[in-house]
């Protein structure tokens, strides 16, 4: 297993354009986290700190982050489908099986890979959320820190089940672009199919069946935060109250997604005559 | 012998093309081998899969004893199909790093390869500044690097420039030397000619001959002779009954042998006949025209 991870972490780490995106996809989104946790003076008017408005308070503070965090998702998704389209583009998927690698291993090689980056990322983001919610929580006390954690999990989840999609599209079409391309038509697909049913049927039962999708079941797993922090500010009111927690029901989904995209990934690569 | 690759039965078809039908041959350890063909006939797709890189429609091969999955028998092999791939990003010594990970090889071997093909001292070069020569070259030294038992080469010089074809020539003949099972597809008959001394023949997916080069097709050779009176000569060559087919070519006069003979005895039988050569040249016919002679008699059967 280390070995297919650290053949493909040459691969990767030799290569600028993905070292770059890596870089944006991992640590971009920290400092955007830790410079809005920083006081800042907006012009001389007046001063902004969001750790006023008790939203780095734990619990809220890992569904904060993690939700923020995983909108930056996109850029490794791009490092995903080019690490497949440029191995078709270079034939170099060809002479790695020539050398004696399995097509079951290449695909694991990739897979690792992506479980490695999502857990880095997992990690990082639980550290610096840790430091600042350590830094402006006014609660502190190790039950209350270690509530909603599962969004961690949640997080961890949501990122291997996206870049398992990501692989899959880049195996499917074999260049980078369209398989972004595919992304994006998948999304919409998503949103067409979501207006069929809500016409055939309602609006609830359409929900209920969307959140099998697979770009909505990873959505799904870390809600929208925006409604909870007002939820804070305005505790009576009864409208803006939703059902934002991870359920294992949405993880036990994605799970399903991401097996079956690795699976599909090795039968396409197997199939195929290079 | 020891076998090294057993393919039985091979066939392999693109849709309504068969690009490969019922191939059976056997490779031994030792032998330098070539696979002959026109563009199309198979020869690619063949090494494509037992290289496990296209999936076969019916039929089997084994490396060696058959007891090793496919994959980990190309560990044991070294191979180069067509066109030299590589990261384009890496320097030759990074992307050999990468081939000896995928084959469980110790980094130590890399420098000594890079030296067999002339290449140490852009080692540090990214790939994509290389000169196709360069690249083909850098190809072999991958292909070498866990010391394979059989090197396998799909068109090694295609595209390549006088002198690079020179230079991949001498490398194969050197690893030749050493005693390393080679298997040489190409076009080019006379680069067979030159290192091969067993052959497959194919065309259009099916096998016509596999054995020895010098046994291609049951032929004593010819002589090619001139002297003054030719019309005479003529006469004497098609009376005599070692002789089958004459060919005259303005002055020259090719006379194809039925039987073995020598070319002191000819020289002998004519001279005593009153007929003095002034030219006398006993040969065998070259791969190429063996291929042709080999490929049109199944032209002529169809």
């Amino acid at each position: 297993m280390l070995r297919l991870l650290n053949l493909e972490l040459q691969k990767l780490l030799l290569n600028r354009t993905s070292k770059i995106l890596i870089f944006i996809s991992f640590i971009l989104p920290f400092f955007v986290i830790l410079l809005s946790s920083l006081k800042i003076n907006v012009f001389g008017f007046f001063t902004l700190e969001l750790g006023e408005l008790g939203v780095f308070n734990f619990p809220i503070i890992w569904h904060l982050t993690t939700f923020f965090a995983s909108q930056f998702k996109f850029f490794f998704a791009i490092v995903v489908v080019s690490m497949i389209g440029n191995e078709y583009s270079n034939k170099t998927l060809k002479q790695n099986l020539i050398d004696g690698l399995s097509k079951k291993e290449f695909i694991l090689s990739k897979f690792y890979t992506i479980v490695f980056f999502s857990l880095v990322s997992t990690i990082l983001i639980t550290l610096i959320s840790f430091c600042i919610g350590m830094y402006y929580s006014s609660y502190n006390e190790i039950s209350i820190i270690l509530r909603e954690t599962n969004f961690l999990v949640a997080y961890f989840v949501k990122l291997v089940g996206f870049f398992s999609l990501c692989l899959f599209f880049g195996m499917l079409v074999k260049r980078s672009a369209f398989a972004l391309a595919f992304l994006f038509i998948l999304y919409i697909l998503e949103w067409i199919l979501f207006g069929l049913l809500a016409w055939k049927f309602n609006t609830d039962i359409a929900e209920k069946i969307q959140n099998f999708f697979p770009l909505k079941s990873m959505y799904k797993l870390i809600d929208q935060p925006f409604q909870r922090v007002a939820m804070t500010k305005f505790p009576d009111k009864a409208n803006l109250i939703y059902d934002y927690s991870v359920h294992s029901y949405e993880i036990a989904i994605v799970l399903c997604w991401t097996t079956l995209f690795i699976f599909l990934s090795y039968r396409l690569l197997k199939q195929r005559d290079l | 012998m020891k076998p090294i690759l057993t393919i039985n039965n091979l066939t392999k078809k693109f849709g309504n093309l068969t690009a490969v039908s019922n191939l059976t041959f056997t490779i031994n350890k030792g032998n330098v081998y070539g696979i002959l063909g026109p563009n199309g006939s198979g020869k690619s797709t063949t090494l494509g899969i037992v290289l496990n890189v296209v999936n076969k429609t019916s039929g089997d091969f084994k490396w060696f004893d058959g007891n090793t999955t496919t994959h980990n028998a190309l560990k044991k092999v070294g191979a180069i199909i067509e066109r030299p791939n590589f990261y384009p990003y890496m320097t030759a010594t990074q992307n050999l790093k990468l081939v000896c990970k995928i084959k469980g090889v110790d980094y130590g071997k890399i420098d000594e390869k890079l030296e067999i093909v002339g290449l140490l001292e852009r080692k540090n070069s990214k790939f994509s500044t290389y000169s196709l020569g360069m690249k083909q070259r850098l190809a072999i030294a991958s292909a070498l690097l866990n010391d394979p038992e059989i090197l396998i080469l799909d068109e090694p010089t295609n595209g390549l420039d006088p002198q690079g074809i020179h230079q991949i020539r001498e490398i194969i003949k050197q690893i030749a030397a050493k005693g390393t099972t080679i298997l040489l597809a190409s076009h080019l008959l006379d680069e067979v000619e030159k290192v091969c001394s067993h052959v497959v023949v194919l065309r259009k997916g099916v096998k016509l001959y596999s054995g020895r080069v010098d046994e291609m097709i049951s032929s004593y050779g010819f002589f090619e002779l001139k002297c003054n009176n030719q019309n005479v000569l003529v006469t004497l060559l098609e009376n005599h009954p070692s002789f089958g087919r004459i060919k005259v070519q303005e002055h020259l006069v090719t006379a194809f042998l039925k039987e073995p003979m020598k070319s002191e005895e000819l020289n002998k039988f004519l001279f005593e006949k009153g007929i003095v050569l002034t030219h006398l040249v006993q040969r065998k016919e070259s791969l190429e025209e063996q291929f042709l002679q080999l490929t049109d008699a199944v032209q002529h059967q169809n």
